[in-house]
């Protein structure tokens, strides 16, 4: 069901919202979280779906902040989705005039009682994310530096202004690569002398594995360029000649081992609904992430 | 590979966990507070007998792909078949593949199959033929050498237990079942583990001779790990339900496994096993285990088990089995919409068959907790609907401020862990109606596991696989729980043969009236199906 409130308040839209429910037979209220998403309007409809897929495994109530016109008059519009994409709720809310200046005053009252909020920002991002209004308000602050032009300076920034609950899509994207890596190396293995991520140029993923990479295992690793499609190889010298997974295509990776034949797994690149399913798994502060990417800010630039 | 695995062949589930720690320690890319970066088998061989099975074909096989498309299996993975047919390793890739695209659950990319699919050969033989044993035994070697699998190998014996003793003596005269200190060798086998305390320690003695305890996993694959989890997360990771989880205010349990279906193509292995072998003996046990015991002191396997055992240890049957338990066979009627045969038409079973296709017990659990406390067991086939679920039905309140008629729809509070098929937990409880009127009736709060409506939880199978080929068993039925099932099913079980015919009522019904009536005796009433 789909309700359009033009010109319209948050009490109002609390009252079309549990009038909804009764209509559809059932104050079903499992939600596990509130996901606010602040976008304009070409991105929100691949953000809202990317939510509601994940909210499949994550019921939450979606609310997609959407700022228009700053320089029109202000005024509040609400379209209230209900029981058509999945468990949860979408709210996509579209703020004129110096209303977009405020929108945590619209956002506050709408959180869902007693779970816990995440703010993802899929395209820009704010500088300082948990100095943001829309960003305090959340104990997890997603960005995505893929989506800035200079992805690399984006991170430094983060890194700047990082609070415990930021974290990045782009480090997200790393965790198949991290996983094999961390496989690989469970392995009885040579010493490691010094590691190489090859990447496309501008790819934070790669920038993240190499820094984590670097700051794990006390090695230098190297962030070289390839044609990509995204990260194509990771590579490391030891005593022994050269460990090395590669995966040239973007779907397969070759593991490649002195003296052991070649072993192939896939290795796919995932959809953005998979991401933040992911992010939406855990909400503590994400250490890991925190360390690697004051490694990275610290390292030297490209 | 397999000289560097020298000496680490883990040799029990503290050696495995001990392994596991130094591994992480070893491996600088682990990190505990990581919790992105999943558990990954290592380099190993998945070996599988009966993979004609429908088991196989429905669960195994797509578990294997999903387990691989998540990305938890190494490179080089390789999964062997061990059938009686003429197929090459193409055909059974085939049978795979199809039964990968039918049944996964998680989307089909042929990337994943391609890597899976590189992996798969197929051995033809009889159990009894040594020639088709040493084969899979230079297969397997193959594997190591090609495919980097380091002498790794488990054994899933998908297949009826009178097959163990041929395929367990195979293995340890083809030295498939010997690491001689290179890899590990686990073997996986399926409920039922034996029909009665007997044959389970028969059944024991025989894998017993060949693999160690440790890397024999039993798989008792109705109750997936996340179930098991889900319902010690609720008991010991929360303080509202603790003080109230005992005698002073818990009525009685009512521990319910009901299935629509009838026995299907499983005549064979159902006749002479009936539903108490069948289902009570493992899994309703389990979940009467796990309702009932006292918090382990860590939740590792050990710990748990113990706590398990320890509760099972303290069941009590009733004092006479002919009130405190009811048996029934159903007969033909109208189920779900569709007119359906009775037990005793079904094909392939005996016309004086005295199998039971429902069982109904009343057990006690003598512990300061549960003094007096009845557990209900029940389970059934051809009952109204499909649904398994642990009920604590609370007393009521001492004392009711109100006047009669205004609680005359009052019920007890209840507490309901539902594991089938929506997965949650609902509490019943008395709530005002709206109105001018005082009237209390009972309501129903519900909670659905987020994790019981996405297509991407992983399924029981999946977390079983990997958790063996992980080397991971906490979860896992020791034999002394097996053993603990018998020693009070057996009982109950001999005194059916000689004193209680299984009583018939209609398919589609809630079960023979003699299970109503062993509760309408103590003043209660099953929950409705």
């Amino acid at each position: 069901m789909t309700i359009d409130l033009t010109d319209t308040t948050t009490s109002a839209i609390h009252e079309a919202l549990t009038q909804a429910r009764r209509r559809m037979g059932g104050p079903t209220s499992g939600m596990v979280l509130t996901l606010i998403i602040v976008t304009d309007e070409s991105e929100q409809y691949d953000a809202v779906r990317a939510a509601n897929q994940a909210g499949r495994e994550h019921p939450s109530r979606v609310l997609a902040v959407i700022t228009r016109k700053p320089r029109a008059e202000s005024r509040l519009d609400a379209e209230i989705r209900v029981g058509e994409t999945g468990p949860g709720e979408t709210i996509v809310l579209r703020m004129y005039g110096a209303l977009g200046q405020h929108a945590d005053s619209v956002v506050a009252p709408l959180l869902a009682p007693d779970v816990p909020v995440v703010t993802w920002w899929p395209d820009e991002a704010p500088p300082a994310p948990g100095s943001d209004p829309l960003g305090a308000v959340a104990q997890r602050r997603v960005t995505d530096a893929a989506s800035s032009d200079t992805p690399r300076d984006m991170l430094v920034t983060l890194a700047k202004a990082y609070q415990p609950g930021d974290t990045d899509l782009s480090w997200t994207r790393s965790t198949p690569w991290r996983s094999l890596l961390a496989a690989t190396l469970d392995q009885p293995h040579p010493e490691l002398l010094s590691g190489e991520v090859l990447a496309e140029r501008a790819n934070p993923t790669a920038d993240l594995i190499a820094a984590w990479l670097g700051l794990r295992l006390g090695i230098e690793v190297q962030r070289g360029e390839s044609a990509g499609p995204g990260i194509t190889d990771v590579s490391f010298e030891t005593p022994d000649g050269r460990v090395m997974i590669s995966r040239p295509d973007g779907r397969m990776a070759t593991l490649s081992w002195p003296g052991h034949p070649e072993r192939r797994v896939a290795l796919h690149r995932r959809e953005t609904a998979d991401l933040i399913a992911e992010e939406l798994r855990r909400l503590e502060p994400d250490e890991v992430y925190a360390e690697t990417l004051r490694a990275l800010a610290a390292g030297p630039g490209r | 590979m397999t000289v560097e695995l020298d000496g680490l062949a883990p040799a029990s589930p503290g050696a495995i966990a001990d392994l596991a720690e130094a591994a992480s320690r070893r491996n600088p890319l682990r990190d505990p507070r990581d919790r992105r970066i999943p558990r990954v088998a290592g380099p190993c061989v998945l070996v599988m007998f009966g993979v004609t099975g429908d088991l196989a074909r429905k669960k195994l096989m797509p578990a294997v792909y999903d387990l691989a498309n998540r990305g938890l299996l190494p490179p080089g993975f390789s999964f062997v078949g061990f059938a009686r047919r003429d197929w090459q390793d193409e055909d059974f890739a085939q049978v795979t593949y199809q039964a990968v695209k039918e049944y996964a659950r998680t989307p089909f990319r042929d990337s994943v199959w391609e890597q899976l699919s590189e992996g798969v050969r197929f051995v033809p033989g009889e159990f009894d033929d040594d020639e088709a044993f040493d084969r899979l035994a230079a297969t397997v070697r193959d594997l190591d050498a090609e495919r980097g699998t380091g002498g790794n190998y488990a054994f899933y014996l998908s297949i009826p237990p009178k097959a163990f003793p041929t395929v367990v003596q195979q293995l340890k005269r083809s030295g498939l079942s010997d690491s001689g200190g290179h890899g590990w060798r686990r073997v996986v086998i399926e409920k039922p583990f034996g029909h009665d305390l007997a044959s389970a320690r028969e059944l024991n003695a025989i894998v017993d001779e060949v693999f160690p305890p440790g890397s024999v996993f039993r798989i008792d694959h109705y109750l997936g790990k996340e179930t098991v989890q889900n319902i010690l997360a609720l008991r010991f990771a929360n303080e509202m339900w603790e003080p109230i989880w005992n005698r002073g205010y818990v009525d009685h349990v009512q521990i319910t496994m009901a299935e629509d279906i009838g026995i299907g193509g499983r005549a064979g292995y159902y006749d002479g096993i009936g539903a108490a072998r069948d289902v009570i003996q493992n899994h309703l046990l389990q979940l009467l285990a796990l309702t009932a015991m006292e918090e382990p002191v860590a939740f590792d396997a050990d710990s748990l088990r113990m706590e398990k055992e320890k509760v099972l240890s303290a069941v009590t049957l009733p004092a006479d089995l002919a009130t405190g338990t009811a048996r029934g066979q159903y007969a033909a009627g109208w189920q779900g919409g569709r007119q359906v045969q009775g037990f005793l038409q079904e094909d392939g079973i005996a016309p004086d068959s005295m199998t039971e296709t429902y069982a109904a017990l009343r057990l006690g659990v003598d512990t300061r907790r549960w003094a007096g406390v009845p557990f209900y067991l029940r389970a059934g086939k051809r009952l109204p609907r499909r649904m398994t679920e642990i009920a604590l039905i609370f007393q009521r309140a001492p004392h009711l401020p109100f006047s009669v008629t205004d609680t005359e729809e009052l019920g007890q509070n209840a507490l309901v862990i539902r594991i089938q098929p929506d997965e949650g937990i609902t509490v019943r409880f008395g709530s005002k109606v709206p109105g001018t009127a005082m009237e209390v009736r009972d309501v129903n709060m519900d909670f659905a596991y987020g994790a019981s409506f996405t297509e991407s939880s992983p399924e029981a199978y999946e977390r079983l696989l990997l958790d063996v080929l992980i080397g991971d068993p906490p979860l896992f039925p020791r034999q002394q729980e097996v053993e603990a099932g018998w020693r009070i099913l057996d009982p109950v079980e001999d005194f059916w043969a000689v004193h209680m015919k299984p009583e018939q009522y209609p398919a589609g019904s809630a079960g023979p009236a003699s299970a109503d009536a062993l509760m309408a005796r103590d003043g209660r009433a099953w929950r409705r199906l």
